[in-house]
């Protein structure tokens, strides 16, 4: 009996490890990134030049933003945010797996910063007044804003915010897309959850007619069940997403400026598009112009 | 404190929510919950069993579970209700098996002679509990069926995050629109609990009183 259950316990052992040994494989690296500009020359004493002296650059991103910065099952983030911040990195000599991620969720991006913990933070990061108090952005790189997503097809034919008069709306309670709902649109029918997966699963039972927040965070739900849902695809509000770096470091704010407009001139941006949120996405978007301030 | 007197109104709106759903399902689940009692009692296996099932299934979910059977499986069974009523079948499925513990609790305190001389006097099982044993059964467990009365008041706090405009909804909502205020708008909704389950344990203590079996 005892021969027997150390058999049993053996044989399960080794199924575990053949399985997590499956799952562990395949680490394909996705996406572009793969340029890396060797013979970059920074002046002496810049950031760009410290950075490529090390030869690594830390970058902060999200990690549970699909399509934008999302950490896959082999724990490596990947996503629009994540091609932006390799062609950066690949501009300065550093190669993508020279870089180290570190997790920047909104309430803790601007002492990150503030604090050197990251080099510079790529994490749909709206530019706003307030935060360029304490931060520097780059970019804009993208603008983002507050869309509609809707049931595959449109069945209630919602083509913007004034459609959707009477009609049920899902959002996050508090959220800033609901309240400029309850203030600008009150003829809608608000319904709000705690989280928008909820939001999604009630559109798929018709329980809502339209979940409305930014449309970064509607193709990510669109990702996950592209044959439940389509998104309207016009943004009613203008959420332009910046690269943070460290207040007064002009000159490192300069280069990525510049990386920023090589890239959307040569393609790659197109690129890191297409590979990540453009494969969701109707249309590719137009670079918004940088905003050198 | 601004915030909170700014929003009296909204307060308002989710205190009545609040209310209204705690005493529907309060009706409904001790309704639910007698019946259920009754069947861990009855005579035939068959109801015995079922009871037991469900109140061992239903109280060993947590709530958000069922909340979200209630609210996102229900309709695909082509149940279409309005969100409250879905968070109201929420709340009084999950503390319907609370009450029938409490229920049977009592029950099991009235003594074995009063039923036995009531099946005697040729009641049928149904009869002897309703007019019989129940009515000294309720009396014994006023305590403990206010307190699910109570945990069910704050539980309701769940269907806030279920499209249910109540208390908790209107709190959070206020605190992310006034974020420099978010502690007076908390307390705000505590002292709407507070004035829903204070009265309910102050009603409680008087009925105890009441209805006490003198032995």
């Amino acid at each position: 009996m005892r021969a027997r259950r150390t058999t049993a316990l053996v044989g399960a052992a080794l199924a575990l490890m053949l399985a997590l040994a499956a799952c562990g494989g395949g680490g394909d690296e996705g996406g572009g990134g793969g340029q890396v500009n060797e013979g970059a020359s920074f002046a002496e004493g810049t950031t760009m030049a410290r950075l490529k002296e090390a030869g690594k650059v830390t970058v902060g991103t999200k990690f549970d933003q699909p399509l934008f910065g999302l950490k896959n099952l082999e724990g490596k983030p990947e996503g629009f945010d994540v091609e932006i911040a390799k062609l950066i990195a690949g501009e300065m000599g550093i190669a993508a797996d020279n870089i180290t991620w570190v997790e920047t969720v909104s309430a803790n991006r601007e002492p990150f910063i503030q604090q050197g913990k990251v080099d510079f933070v790529v994490a749909t990061y709206t530019i706003n007044d307030e935060r360029k108090q304490v931060v520097d952005f780059a970019g804009p790189y993208y603008e983002a804003g507050q869309d509609i997503m809707v049931a595959k097809g449109n069945p209630e034919g919602i083509g913007g915010p004034d459609d959707l008069a009477g009609k049920k709306v899902c959002s996050v309670t508090g959220s800033t897309p609901a309240e400029n709902i309850r203030e600008n649109y009150p003829e809608a029918d608000l319904t709000e959850f705690d989280v928008y997966s909820k939001c999604a699963e009630a559109l798929k039972n018709g329980q809502v007619q339209a979940v409305t927040t930014d449309n970064v965070i509607l193709l990510g739900l669109i990702s996950q069940d592209p044959e439940a849902f389509e998104l309207v695809d016009k943004p009613f509000t203008k959420e332009p997403y910046g690269i943070g770096l460290k207040k007064g470091d002009t000159e490192f704010r300069n280069f990525i400026n510049d990386t920023l407009e090589k890239i959307e001139q040569d393609g790659r941006w197109k690129a890191a598009w297409d590979a990540t949120a453009g494969k969701v996405a109707p249309g590719t978007p137009t670079p918004p112009a940088i905003d050198r301030y | 404190m601004d915030a909170v007197l700014d929003n009296l109104g909204t307060f308002r709106q989710g205190f009545v929510t609040t209310l209204a759903l705690t005493v529907l399902s309060t009706v409904l689940a001790l309704a639910l919950g007698t019946l259920l009692a009754a069947m861990r009692v009855s005579p035939v296996p068959t109801l015995r069993g079922a009871g037991a099932t469900y109140v061992e299934i239903v109280r060993n979910t947590p709530l958000t579970v069922v909340f979200f059977f209630a609210v996102f499986v229900l309709p695909q069974l082509d149940v279409r209700l309005s969100f409250f009523a879905f968070a109201a079948i929420a709340v009084t499925v999950y503390h319907a098996a609370f009450f029938c513990e409490a229920v049977r609790s009592g029950i099991n305190a009235v003594g074995v002679g009063q039923a036995e001389a009531a099946r005697s006097i040729g009641l049928t099982f149904t009869q002897s509990l309703r007019l019989v044993v129940l009515p000294q059964a309720f009396r014994t467990v006023v305590p403990p069926l206010i307190n699910v009365v109570i945990a069910l008041t704050k539980n309701t706090s769940i269907a806030g995050a279920f499209g249910v405009v109540e208390l908790t909804a209107v709190a959070t909502r206020l605190a992310n629109a006034n974020s420099d205020a978010v502690i007076a708008i908390f307390l705000g909704s505590a002292v709407c609990y507070l004035a829903l389950t204070l009265p309910s344990g102050w009603l409680a203590g008087r009925l105890e009183r009441r209805v006490a079996v003198a032995r």
